[in-house]
């Protein structure tokens, strides 16, 4: 045993725990261990690597690897401390970029160390000088674009920029002419690797990243979340390749496949094509919705609501975007204990697109101790709407829209919605009548069980929470 | 408002037999919603199964026949009988099937009264106007209960069986016409578990057919595609064919069900008697073309009737109205639908609107004025198959098997498997090694989280953040070689990804922290 090998049954050990630790993830039960088997694999890692670097290089390169890893750990300690769970979108959309970013860099130094030095041994492993500059250009291809799609979906996500998807005449053939110019540069770039190049592919691949991430609209949002997450593992993996480390190649694999089937899951409650979301542009088929009449709606008060709640068997919650943004939980959260104190069934159903990010709604119901076993996804509870007495839609709007079943020209005819309207009362939080982020409209506000609420949900909430 | 709103009179049929009514207590709650006063006949639904309280609770009064005969609108299930239609008052709008193509001399009776009368079997087959289809409605309702029916005579089970004591064929039902009620009655035979084979002379039905699991018998001769939605009369030659077939199927099958009907004339004849003769003894025949003269020759509208052979032809013609609470529903609802669009200032005044195809088409009188027929509807149905699909084919969506994603997903496969094949053998032994680990870790990836809790989305995404941080693995390695660019570009990689590391898993823990079981 020397330090080398040593390093590699490190490398093994980590790599088995991190795929014991996603593992662990996928349930309630095993999540917490799931997050120490992570730690302890990072950490193995982590010291197998310090020693083999500290064991090849000067101290000033240890102390400048110490500081930085001390800065690092404590902004990441910071901000995951104070972090609102409603920003939680945000915060992993700017670690994608980090670890993007971070990929470009490394795929850099790659370069600057071999190619750039006219080192021109063939490298460690037997990899031939060629396939090296095929790695490096691929690893900061997927880098920059990471990297700066993970940063518009950041600006998009805490309202910095317009979440609309920007539209440039041609989208489709700028990013297949983007795929093609990146293709071209790696074949210059491996027949001569030279400064000017790379330079050219990184910013090719930052536009790319820009572009793609700012034609999607914000409510596809969680598709694009998890689509960086899988983007940056794949990142991490190009650098193992250009590396030839197996640890980064097994963890960037690991995090990249399970992202791409976070985004097929995602899509596929959205009823759309991968495709379609990834080169983006969902609100262009939304017509003129509007001009049909629907009649007209009812409203009712938060006093009458809590009557209604008052003498209902069963009540099902629906929150949506619209919950987060009016940080609406706690008083829901407040709701939901009363009533269940009062005996009244209550339970969440949760659309799988709610909010910006996967699974983002269960975060914020948690945060407010909403018992996670009365929180049940769409499938779940969708045939239990016909003998539900009351359903709350808060902030929700597309996701029980029943144009999605009934109207076949709308624009999000065929998406999976919850089917709210099938219980005996509906009363939907709104702020006005506008339309959901498809820009459609939804009948289901002017069908005769169907009270609309308008005003602050939170506010709202809390009303009826006081008239209990 | 109240002192403008019309009175709306929901009156009790008289037609023996009859059991529906125009309006449900469910149905008047959202007459009442349009601003309507609803007044309802004393015992009006007793034959749905709807008690006068029940109305009284839904906001209607319960008034006497001349109450509601005396109402600015009256809604009413079947044609007017002579001293219904002299009961109501000058001015009043009728609203009831009349049948105006069939009963021309009920409309010149109509028009001699300075009434409107709006016809629910009038109304125009475009898409807007079928929450308004009567015929639809009722068509669907009756498909399925003649199946109930002729399960009930016929002395057999339906679905075949395999017991202990034997095994049981299933029964073979024939539909003919592939219309509404047609494919109701197909969707509910398949249900029942018999083998199910349907015609129609029109060809673009036959997908529709299918989808219900019905088998679906091609005449084989060429007619054309209908325009209206509605079946044509069919060329000589296809008759000739289709008797050959017929005549080859009642050897064959226990049940036939027959649907034909061609608007505005007498049903045609499908089944000769020298057809209902070849059937084997204990078979149903049910016609539901009974009411316009029969699809079957001998049968008797209203009655069952037994052939000497033991063929039972039943000829019923009120098959909605042995489901009463359901088809009074539905009607009502399509009356209510009616009344949405006949009331566009929700305030309980009723407008006629001329420019509108759909009112216009159902208003058989205005005025004392006679209005029927309508100019020629220009029928958004010039796409026909697309329209006459567009009833039947909403209900069977759900029933179509799902066959691309199965076919193309294992294209996609055989394509990567390809692409993964060339890319590994042209690269270079050490590259090998990487593609390996590569691979087998992505399918350990789609694995593990295969099977993810959906609350847990937002954690899994946080720790596979925190755990792609692993790149810092990469830039640690690199800090101490290379010049100072190498060292400065190190540093900050290793800095970005030590957040990501730290913040990610921090943030999981908070978050997991906060997940309580009630």
């Amino acid at each position: 045993m020397n330090l080398a090998t040593a390093a590699q049954a490190a490398y093994i050990v980590a790599a088995l725990l991190f795929i014991l630790s996603l593992a662990g993830l996928s349930k309630h039960e095993t999540a917490r261990s799931g997050v120490a088997w992570g730690i302890s694999g990072m950490t193995i890692a982590l010291a197998a690597t310090v020693v083999l670097a500290a064991d090849g290089s000067g101290t000033l390169a240890v102390v400048l690897l110490l500081a930085a890893m001390a800065i690092g750990a404590a902004v990441g300690l910071w901000r995951a401390r104070v972090v609102e769970m409603t920003a939680m979108p945000e915060l992993i959309a700017i670690l994608h970029s980090f670890v993007g970013l971070a990929a470009v860099l490394v795929g850099w130094n790659g370069f600057l160390e071999v190619e750039a030095a006219g080192d021109t041994r063939t490298l460690g492993g037997g990899t031939p000088l060629g396939v090296h500059h095929a790695e490096v250009s691929v690893g900061v291809f997927i880098g920059a674009l990471t990297f700066t799609g993970s940063v518009v979906a950041f600006l998009k996500l805490s309202a910095r920029i317009d979440s609309k998807p920007m539209m440039l005449p041609g989208k489709n053939y700028l990013n297949l002419g983007a795929l093609a110019a990146f293709a071209v540069l790696t074949v210059l770039f491996v027949i001569s690797p030279s400064l000017g190049v790379l330079a050219a592919l990184t910013v090719v691949a930052l536009l790319l990243g820009w572009h793609l991430v700012a034609s999607i609209g914000g409510g596809d949002m969680p598709v694009v979340v998890s689509m960086l997450n899988s983007y940056s593992g794949w990142a991490a993996a190009a650098s193992g390749f250009l590396l030839d480390n197996n640890l980064l190649i097994v963890t960037g694999a690991l995090v990249g496949s399970s992202g791409a089937y976070l985004s097929y899951v995602m899509c596929q409650a959205m009823n759309r094509s991968f495709i379609s979301v990834i080169a983006g542009g969902f609100g262009i088929e939304a017509g003129p919705a509007g001009d049909r009449d629907y009649g007209e709606h009812r409203e009712i008060t938060a006093v009458e609501t809590a009557v209604l709640l008052k003498e209902a068997k069963s009540v099902v919650i629906t929150p949506g975007y619209g919950m987060a943004v009016a940080q609406a939980q706690y008083p829901v959260a407040e709701l939901t204990r009363r009533l269940r104190e009062r005996g009244v069934e209550v339970r969440f159903g949760i659309h799988p697109v709610a909010g910006r990010l996967p699974g983002h709604m269960n975060v914020l119901l948690a945060e407010a101790k909403v018992p996670y076993d009365i929180v049940l996804e769409m499938d779940e509870i969708n045939d239990d709407f016909a003998t539900t007495s009351v359903v709350l839609v808060i902030g929700a709007n597309d996701t029980v829209n029943p144009a999605a079943i009934e109207d076949p020209g709308s624009p999000i005819a065929g998406m999976p919605v919850l089917r709210v309207w099938e219980a005996e009362n509906v009363i939907v939080f709104k702020r006005s009548m506008a339309t959901g982020y498809a820009g459609v409209q939804n009948p289901l506000f002017f069908r005769p069980n169907t009270g609309m609420l308008f005003g602050d949900a939170k506010q709202r909430v809390e009303e009826i929470v006081a008239a209990l | 408002m109240s002192h403008s709103a019309q009175r709306l009179g929901v009156v009790a049929e008289s037609a023996p037999g009859e059991t529906r009514v125009a309006a449900t207590p469910a149905t008047v709650a959202q007459l009442v919603s349009l601003g309507y006063e609803v007044t309802v006949e004393s015992g009006a639904g007793s034959r749905s199964g709807f008690a006068d309280d029940a109305y009284a609770a839904s906001g209607a009064r319960i008034g006497d026949r001349a109450q509601t005969w005396g109402a600015d609108i009256v809604l009413k299930v079947n044609a007017p009988a002579e001293d219904e239609i002299s009961a109501l008052r000058d001015g009043a709008t009728l609203v009831s099937l009349i049948g105006p193509a069939a009963n021309p001399g009920l409309v010149d009776t109509l028009a001699g009264r300075q009434i409107t009368v709006l016809a629910m079997d009038a109304v125009p087959r475009i898409s807007r106007a079928q929450a308004l289809d009567v015929l639809s409605s009722m068509a669907n309702i009756a498909g399925y209960r003649a199946v109930i029916e002729a399960a009930h005579a016929f002395g057999r089970l339906i679905g075949g069986q395999v017991t202990a004591a034997g095994k049981v064929p299933p029964a073979k039902v024939l539909v003919a016409g592939a219309g509404v009620a047609g494919l109701a009655a197909i969707a509910t035979a398949a249900s029942l578990g018999a083998i199910v084979r349907a015609t129609d002379p029109r060809p673009e039905v036959a997908e529709q057919v299918r989808s219900l699991g019905a088998e679906f018998l091609d005449v084989g001769v060429a007619q054309e595609s209908s325009v209206d939605g509605y079946a044509r009369e069919t060329s000589r030659d296809y008759d000739r064919r289709a008797a050959e077939m017929y005549f080859e199927q009642a050897g064959e099958v226990d049940i036939v069900i027959t649907t034909a009907l061609i608007p505005g004339r007498p049903a045609p004849r499908l089944l000769t008697a020298e057809h209902v003769a070849r059937m084997r003894p204990g078979s149903v025949i049910v016609d539901m073309a009974a009411a316009q003269g029969g699809n079957v020759e001998g049968t008797r509208p209203g009655e069952a009737v037994v052939t000497g052979n033991g063929v039972t032809i039943i000829g019923y013609t009120d098959l909605a109205g042995r489901l009463p609470a359901q088809a009074s529903q539905l009607y009502g609802t399509n009356v209510v639908n009616l009344m949405k669009l006949l009331t566009p200032g929700k305030d309980g005044r009723l407008v006629l609107d001329f420019d509108d195809v759909v009112q216009r088409a159902m208003t058989v009188v205005r005025d004392g004025e006679k209005t029927w027929p309508p100019p020629p509807v220009p029928v958004s149905a010039a796409t026909p198959p697309k329209e006459t699909a567009a009833a039947p084919a909403r209900e069977t969506t759900d029933g179509r098997p799902p066959s691309p994603p199965g076919r193309r997903r294992h294209l996609v496969i055989a394509v990567a498997a390809a692409a993964l094949f060339l890319l590994t053998a042209f690269s270079p032994n050490a590259l090998i090694e990487h593609v390996t680990v590569f691979v087998l870790s992505i399918v350990i990836g789609y694995y593990v989280i295969g099977n993810v809790h959906h609350a847990l989305h937002t954690p899994l995404m946080s720790i596979t953040n925190a755990v792609s941080g692993i790149i810092v693995v990469g830039a640690l390695l690199q800090i101490g070689h290379g010049g100072a660019l190498v060292g400065l570009l190190s540093f900050v990689a290793i800095l970005l990804a030590s957040v990501n590391i730290v913040g990610g898993f921090a943030v999981t823990r908070r978050m997991l922290g906060m997940f309580t079981r009630s």
